[in-house]
């Protein structure tokens, strides 16, 4: 309907005009048409150029021993002592596996989680009712790291936490010290993070889900397939290819971590570090709190380029594996 | 028990299940806030507190120099900043979508390349803060990282591309309309929804922020451009301090709000934006299914 609509309007422009007009400038460009255009980019390029090339450049820092006064080109050079230092400590290690671990986790859980969700709230057969889940479980989504950490250290404070005093002393338990005790904490940050998101991805999900022509269902339905069948014969190889998206999206940023869930869950506790820490944390903790350019931007650098490596690799896989689920 | 019945029960008994899960903090915050504080301090934060209380938001009413003017910040930032944002993302994006403009191709690239690689939080925080000195000024909260992102400029322009005829474009130039006059009155008012969505979710983005105050705003000279985020924060912030250093020498302990006050700050902090989200549902799914989707 649409796209005849759309040819019929072609239609009335006088297409002899155009196509003369087009092949005149092939030949010679009109450079004062384009004018305006370049002036509408500009300020789009020049926000660009410094809050993504400029930083681009910065990286030297990480090769550097900074002296603020002298700038980044008139300080020394390290070498590649502030990575050697950083890789000498024994954080590197920590904060590495740390990224990577729960990154992996989130990942393989998190899709595992979200498209069981996505298939239930498929078979919900009242439109309305399925609204009412999607607003609803997209909540945690509109809210804040800080928020959610204030959710949290409700249920989890020492003194007036609701886990301590409503559960565990009801239960005639011993009461939990949670921000000392680092064995909970992968636990904890598993559950905040499916919390957060898995509404989120459960719709990206749903709504892959919802595109499949009903008629695959209804023609399966006919010979006698079971839901269960459906499912697997239909729903999960038609979602194949968002899957796939969706996994090199999240595997080109297995070294980045949410800083929001990693920093304000815990509350940056000094106890937890050692299962709490991520790159991100490090790079804020090392920059901040201790001022120290040469260790945070050796991290930050090692973190960017390796991402770079990563996001690149995993496109060109999914290049070969097919070409429709490559990024670019 | 028939199959489609089973799967019915199924289904709505998991979704009410995490419905319950994703709302339930959020009304134990509230709940909490309404808590005399005496009865939370002695028996915790619960459902079902033995004594209620509005105690915590007559403290925020009388402390609303503080708070007040947290408020007024978050909103002119999330309002100036999203708005910024959507001008230059879709002017760029509107001379991207020109296939014949010279050069396009290399701008295109340059603009899809910041999605791959980044200097890094440590090279941006150096650019920002001792090129361009933004620290403890304004422009800390609104610039850095969350202006502009290449993804929200190819999200416009394939709506432009897909929604935007070339022979409406054509006739508008043909009959004298000026790129910037054919641009804000005829493209712009036919890109609506993308406008909304993509100005919703940066405005969301903005909102929830709290990051770029923590990196580019002081508690000493930077405090006054606090968000209602970064006070939530410095609230935090605090309280960790007592807990690591044993003793509230260096941070005045009246500075700490009490425990039930704190939750109430933070609903007044989350209250826009669950107000404003029952309207705007339909704009915020699609906010989150239009990256998924390739155009």
């Amino acid at each position: 309907m649409e796209e005849t609509e759309q040819e019929r309007e072609t239609v009335p422009v006088p297409e002899s005009g155009i196509n003369l007009e087009v092949i005149m400038k092939r030949t010679k460009i009109k450079w004062g048409e384009f004018i305006p255009l370049y002036i509408m980019a500009l300020p789009g390029l020049i926000y660009l150029f410094c809050n993504n090339y400029m930083p681009m450049f910065g990286v030297l820092l990480a090769f550097k021993k900074l002296d603020v006064r002298k700038g980044i080109l008139g300080s020394d050079w390290a070498g590649l002592n502030n990575f050697k230092f950083l890789f000498q400590s024994s954080t590197a290690f920590t904060i590495i596996r740390n990224t990577v671990l729960y990154n992996v986790v989130f990942i393989v859980l998190g899709m595992v989680i979200s498209v069981t969700f996505a298939i239930l709230l498929n078979e919900i057969r009242s439109r309305l009712v399925s609204s009412v889940y999607q607003s609803l479980v997209l909540i945690p989504f509109l809210m804040s790291w800080v928020v959610v950490s204030y959710l949290s250290y409700a249920l989890l404070a020492n003194d007036t936490g609701l886990i301590n005093n409503s559960i565990l002393k009801a239960l005639g338990m011993e009461t939990v010290n949670w921000y000392m005790e680092k064995k909970y904490w992968p636990f904890i940050l598993f559950f905040c993070n499916i919390w957060k998101s898995t509404g989120y991805s459960m719709i990206i999900y749903y709504s892959s889900i919802v595109g499949i022509s009903k008629e695959y269902y209804e023609a399966a339905a006919v010979d006698g397939a079971t839901k269960w069948q459906q499912i697997r014969k239909i729903t999960l190889p038609l979602l194949k290819p968002t899957l796939i998206t969706m996994t090199i999206l999240s595997v080109g940023r297995i070294f980045a971590s949410d800083f929001g869930l990693f920093y304000q869950i815990p509350r940056n506790s000094g106890a937890l570090y050692g299962v709490t820490q991520t790159i991100d944390v490090y790079v804020y903790n090392a920059l901040m709190k201790n001022g120290d350019f040469g260790m945070s931007s050796a991290a930050s650098v090692f973190q960017a380029a390796v991402g770079f490596v990563l996001v690149v690799t995993t496109n060109a896989i999914a290049r070969r594996y097919s070409k429709d689920n490559a990024i670019f | 028990m028939n199959n489609s019945k089973f799967w019915s029960i199924l289904s709505n008994g998991v979704m009410i299940l995490f419905s319950v899960l994703s709302l339930l903090p959020f009304v134990l915050l509230v709940i909490a806030s309404f808590t005399d504080n005496q009865w939370a301090l002695a028996n915790g934060y619960s459902f079902f507190p033995g004594k209620w209380s509005m105690d915590a938001y007559r403290y925020i009413a009388t402390e609303w120099d503080t708070i007040g003017r947290a408020y007024l910040v978050s909103i002119s930032v999330t309002l100036a900043g999203s708005f910024i944002s959507i001008c230059i993302s879709s002017m760029l994006a509107h001379a991207l979508s020109n296939s014949r403009l010279p050069g396009g191709r290399i701008l295109n690239f340059l603009c899809v390349f910041t999605m791959l690689f980044g200097g890094g939080q440590v090279a941006s925080y150096y650019v920002w803060s001792n090129i361009f000195h933004i620290r403890d000024t304004a422009f800390a909260l609104v610039l850095p990282n969350l202006l502009m992102s290449a993804f929200n400029v190819i999200l416009f322009k394939n709506y432009f591309t897909v929604n935007i005829p070339a022979s409406l474009k054509e006739a508008a130039r043909m009959d004298g309309c000026g790129e910037f006059r054919m641009f804000w009155r005829i493209i712009m008012p036919m890109s609506l929804p993308i406008t909304a969505t993509v100005g919703l979710m940066t405005g969301l983005a903005y909102w929830n922020d709290w990051t770029n105050g923590l990196y580019y705003l002081s508690q000493r000279n930077g405090s006054k451009y606090y968000t209602v985020q970064l006070l939530l924060n410095q609230i935090n912030e605090n309280i960790a301090w007592i807990v690591s250093n044993g003793s509230t020498v260096t941070v005045n302990a009246s500075e700490i709000p009490s425990t039930t006050i704190r939750m109430a700050i933070a609903v007044v902090g989350v209250l826009p934006v669950m107000v404003i989200y029952p309207f705007l549902q339909k704009y915020f799914v699609k906010g989150i299914t239009i990256g998924a989707v390739k155009e």
